[in-house]
C-alpha cells in the first residue's frame, strides 16, 4: 500500500482498502434513503408546480376574455378599458399606503433596535407581530366603524384649507369612507412586515461601526444617520417593496371601507371619486358573477398576480443579493 | 507664542454641558400643562390635547436643548421624540381595534352564538355555530395539506437540496409568501372549475386556497428550525451507521419538533382569518354543512363580512359581525399564545 500522504496532519491517513465509491453520500444508501429523498424532493418540486399552476390556471380561465365580443364585457368596451381604472386604483391606494407606512416602519424599527430599553424590545416586537396576526376582515370593520368617522373632520378641514392641492380637492366626504381612510388601514396592515425586515437589517449593523461613530463623538442620531441607515439602505428598499406587494393584494380593508365608484382621480378625501382596486373589485363582483364576467374577473386577478409577483420577486432579489454580499464580506 | 496657542483653542468647538436628566420630564410636564390650558380654553378633545402636548414638547425641548447643549444634541433629542412617538402611534390602532371589537362584540357573545346557526333566522338571534364548524373543518383540511408538503420541502431544502433547484425553491417560497390571498382563491376556483364545472363552491376548494397561502409559511419556519439542529447530532448518528433517512426521522425531526409545531401553529393563525379566498370558492350558507366536498359552507370571516354588509332589518347582523370578529381575534390570540407555550415547554432540554 502507499505511504500516508504528508498533508493529512495529525490524523494518520486511513488507506482505502476498497476502491472509493462514486456516490457522494457518506452514509449507506438504502431503499429507504431513495424513497425519502425522492419524497422530499418531490415536495419541493410540488411547490414550484403549484406556483406555475397558479399562473397556468388563471391564464386558462382568462383566455375566453380575448375571444369575447366587446359588448359582452362589463362596461361594454374592451377588456383593457375595464382593467385600466382598476390598475390605477390598485397602484394609487398601495402607493399612498406605502408613503404613510415607510417612514413609520423605519422609525418603529429604529425604536426597537436602537432606542427602546433592551428589556422592552422583545415584548414590543410581540406587539408589532400581533398587528400582523389580526385578520384583515377585522381591520376592515375597524376602518369602517372607527377610523372613517374619526378622520372625517380632518377631511373637512383639508377640503377647506388645502384644496389647492389635487389630493385634497374635495368636496369632503360626509362619511369618511374615502380612499385615504382605506390607505391608512392598509398602512397599518403592512407596517408589521416592513418593521420586521427593517428591524432585522438594523440589528445586523456591525457593532464596531456604531461604536466607532459614538467614539468619535457622534450623538445617537448622527450614529444612526452615518452607520445604521447607509448599512440598511437595501433592506429598507426591499421592505418597502414587500409592503407594496402586500398593499397591492389586500382585499377586505378596501372592500369594506370604500364605497367604490371606479373613478380615476387623485382626490383622497371625497366619497364621489373613489377609485376601485383589483382585489376588492373581484371580491365584490365574484359571488354573483356568471359566464364571461367570471373570466373577466379571473383575468384581472391574473394581472394582479403578475404585478405582485414582479414586485415581490424584485424585493426578494434585493434581499438575496444583500445576503450574498454579507456572506462574502464575512 | 501665546497667540499661536490661543488661536487653535478658540477654533475648537465650544463644549456644552448636557441638560440634567430631569430636564425632559420638566419640559414634558410644562407642555402638558400648557396644552391642557389651551384645550380647555378652546374646548377641544383628548386627541387635540395629546397632539398639542406632543408638538409643544418637541419644540420646547428642542429650543431649550439648542440653547444649552448646542444644535447637534438638540437634533438628537428631536429624533428621539419623533421615533418614540412613531412607535406610540403604531400601538394606537391596535389598542383602538381591540377595544372596539371587544366592546361591540360583547353584546352577542352568548351561548346562542355558539349553539345556533342562521337557518330560518330573520332579525334578532341566531348564531355562528355553522360558521365556526366550517372554519375549523376548512382550516384542518388546509393544515392536513400544507404540513406534509411544507415539512418535506423544508427537509429537502436543508438536508438534500443542493444546486440550482434548491436555490430556486428557496427563492420562490419567499416570493410565494407574497401571493395575494384573493389570487389563491381564484386559483382554487380556476382549478376546480376545470374539474367540477362552472360556479363551483365547496369547502375543499377553500382548503386548497388556504394551503397555497399556508405552505410557504410552514416551509420557511420549518427550514429555520431544521437549520438550528446541530450538525454534531447528525454526524453522531451517521457514525453509528444509521442511514440518512432514519437519521432525519429519528434524530433531526425530534430535535426540531417543538420549533416546527410552533411554526405550524403560527401559520394556522395566519390563515384562519383569511376572508377573500373563502368568499370566492366556499361562499356562504345559513345552515350547518359538515361535508367539505359538496355545497357551500359558512366560515367565520365570510360570515362576519356578510352579516356586516347585509345586516337585515334593525341591523341585528352588525352585532353578530362584531362577535364573529371577536371570536376570530380570540382564536388567533390563543393560537399565538399556544405557539409560544409550545416553544417554551417542549424545546429540547439543554439545547442552546
Amino acid at each position: 500500500m502507499t505511504a500516508p500522504t504528508p498533508t493529512s496532519g495529525l490524523v494518520p491517513d486511513p488507506t482505502p482498502r476498497v476502491p472509493p465509491r462514486k456516490d457522494r453520500a457518506q452514509t449507506p444508501q438504502r431503499a429507504g434513503d431513495r424513497v425519502f429523498s425522492g419524497l422530499s424532493t418531490g415536495a419541493g418540486v410540488l411547490i414550484l408546480v403549484v406556483l406555475a399552476g397558479v399562473a397556468a390556471f388563471l391564464l386558462a380561465e382568462s383566455l375566453p376574455v380575448l375571444g369575447a365580443d366587446a359588448e359582452e364585457l362589463p362596461g361594454g368596451e374592451s377588456f383593457l378599458s375595464y382593467l385600466g381604472p382598476l390598475v390605477y386604483g390598485t397602484a394609487f391606494a398601495a402607493i399612498v399606503a406605502l408613503v404613510i407606512a415607510t417612514p413609520l416602519s423605519i422609525a418603529i424599527a429604529l425604536y426597537i433596535s436602537h432606542y427602546a430599553p433592551r428589556r422592552l424590545s422583545r415584548p414590543i416586537g410581540y406587539v408589532i407581530d400581533l398587528l400582523a396576526a389580526i385578520p384583515s376582515i377585522v381591520y376592515g370593520l375597524w376602518g369602517l366603524a372607527v377610523l372613517a368617522p374619526f378622520l372625517q373632520p380632518s377631511y373637512v378641514w383639508m377640503a377647506d384649507n388645502l384644496s389647492f392641492l389635487p389630493f385634497f380637492e374635495g368636496p369632503a366626504s360626509a362619511t369618511g369612507r374615502t380612499i385615504f381612510t382605506a390607505c391608512v388601514v392598509l398602512a397599518v396592515m403592512i407596517l408589521p412586515i416592513m418593521t420586521a425586515i427593517n428591524r432585522e437589517v438594523f440589528l445586523q449593523v456591525p457593532t464596531l461601526h456604531e461604536e466607532a461613530a459614538l467614539a468619535l463623538g457622534a450623538t445617537r442620531w448622527e450614529m444612526i444617520r452615518m452607520s445604521v441607515i447607509p448599512f440598511g439602505k437595501s433592506g429598507i428598499v426591499s421592505s418597502a417593496m414587500l409592503g407594496l406587494g402586500r398593499a397591492l393584494g389586500e382585499t377586505l380593508a378596501i372592500l369594506l371601507v370604500l364605497s367604490a365608484s371606479g373613478a380615476v382621480s387623485l382626490n383622497l378625501i371625497s366619497s364621489d371619486a373613489n377609485p376601485t382596486a383589483i382585489a376588492p373589485n373581484i371580491a365584490a363582483q365574484f359571488p354573483e358573477a356568471t359566464g364571461i364576467d367570471v373570466n373577466v374577473l379571473i383575468a384581472t386577478g391574473l394581472v394582479l398576480f403578475l404585478i405582485t409577483f414582479a414586485v415581490n420577486y424584485a424585493a426578494r432579489a434585493v434581499l438575496a443579493r444583500r445576503a450574498e454580499f454579507d456572506g462574502a464580506a464575512g | 507664542m501665546s497667540t499661536l496657542v490661543a488661536a487653535p483653542a478658540a477654533a475648537l468647538p465650544q463644549v456644552h454641558r448636557p441638560l440634567p436628566r430631569l430636564a425632559p420630564w420638566l419640559v414634558a410636564g410644562a407642555s402638558a400643562l400648557v396644552a391642557l390650558a389651551l384645550v380647555l380654553v378652546l374646548d377641544r378633545g383628548v386627541i387635540a390635547f395629546a397632539l398639542l402636548a406632543l408638538v409643544l414638547f418637541a419644540v420646547a425641548l428642542n429650543v431649550v436643548s439648542r440653547r444649552v447643549e448646542g444644535s447637534r444634541r438638540a437634533t438628537d433629542r428631536l429624533v428621539t421624540t419623533i421615533v418614540t412617538s412613531a412607535f406610540l402611534l403604531a400601538v394606537l390602532p391596535l389598542v383602538s381595534l381591540l377595544y372596539t371589537v371587544i366592546e361591540n362584540g360583547a353584546a352577542r357573545f352568548d351561548a346562542d352564538f355558539f349553539s345556533m346557526s342562521m337557518r330560518g333566522v330573520v332579525g334578532e338571534g341566531g348564531g355562528a355555530q355553522h360558521a365556526i364548524l366550517g372554519t375549523l373543518i376548512i382550516t384542518a383540511l388546509a393544515t392536513a395539506i400544507s404540513v406534509p408538503i411544507g415539512v418535506l420541502s423544508a427537509i429537502y431544502l436543508v438536508e438534500y437540496g443542493r444546486g440550482r433547484l434548491a436555490r430556486t425553491v428557496t427563492f420562490l417560497v419567499d416570493v410565494m409568501t407574497g401571493i395575494p390571498s384573493i389570487v389563491a382563491g381564484l386559483f382554487a376556483y380556476a382549478l376546480f372549475e376545470l374539474i367540477v364545472g362552472p360556479g363551483v363552491r365547496f369547502g375543499i376548494g377553500g382548503a386548497v386556497a388556504l394551503s397555497v397561502l399556508m405552505t410557504p409559511i410552514v416551509v420557511r419556519s420549518t427550514e429555520e428550525m431544521l437549520k438550528l439542529v446541530p450538525a454534531e447530532l447528525r454526524e453522531a448518528s451517521y457514525a453509528l451507521g444509521v442511514p440518512k433517512w432514519r437519521t432525519i426521522l429519528r434524530v433531526v425531526l425530534p430535535a426540531a419538533a417543538a420549533g416546527i409545531a410552533t411554526g405550524i401553529t403560527i401559520s394556522i393563525a395566519r390563515v384562519i382569518g383569511e376572508t377573500a379566498p373563502l368568499l370566492l370558492i366556499v361562499g356562504i350558507t345559513a345552515g350547518i354543512n359538515t361535508n367539505p366536498f359538496a355545497e357551500r359552507m359558512a366560515t367565520l370571516p365570510v360570515y362576519a363580512y356578510y352579516q356586516f354588509v347585509n345586516p337585515g332589518v334593525g341591523n341585528p347582523g352588525i352585532d353578530r359581525a362584531w362577535t364573529a370578529a371577536l371570536v376570530l381575534i380570540i382564536i388567533v390570540l390563543v393560537l399565538n399564545v399556544l405557539a409560544r407555550l409550545i416553544a417554551k415547554f417542549f424545546a429540547p432540554k439543554g439545547a442552546r
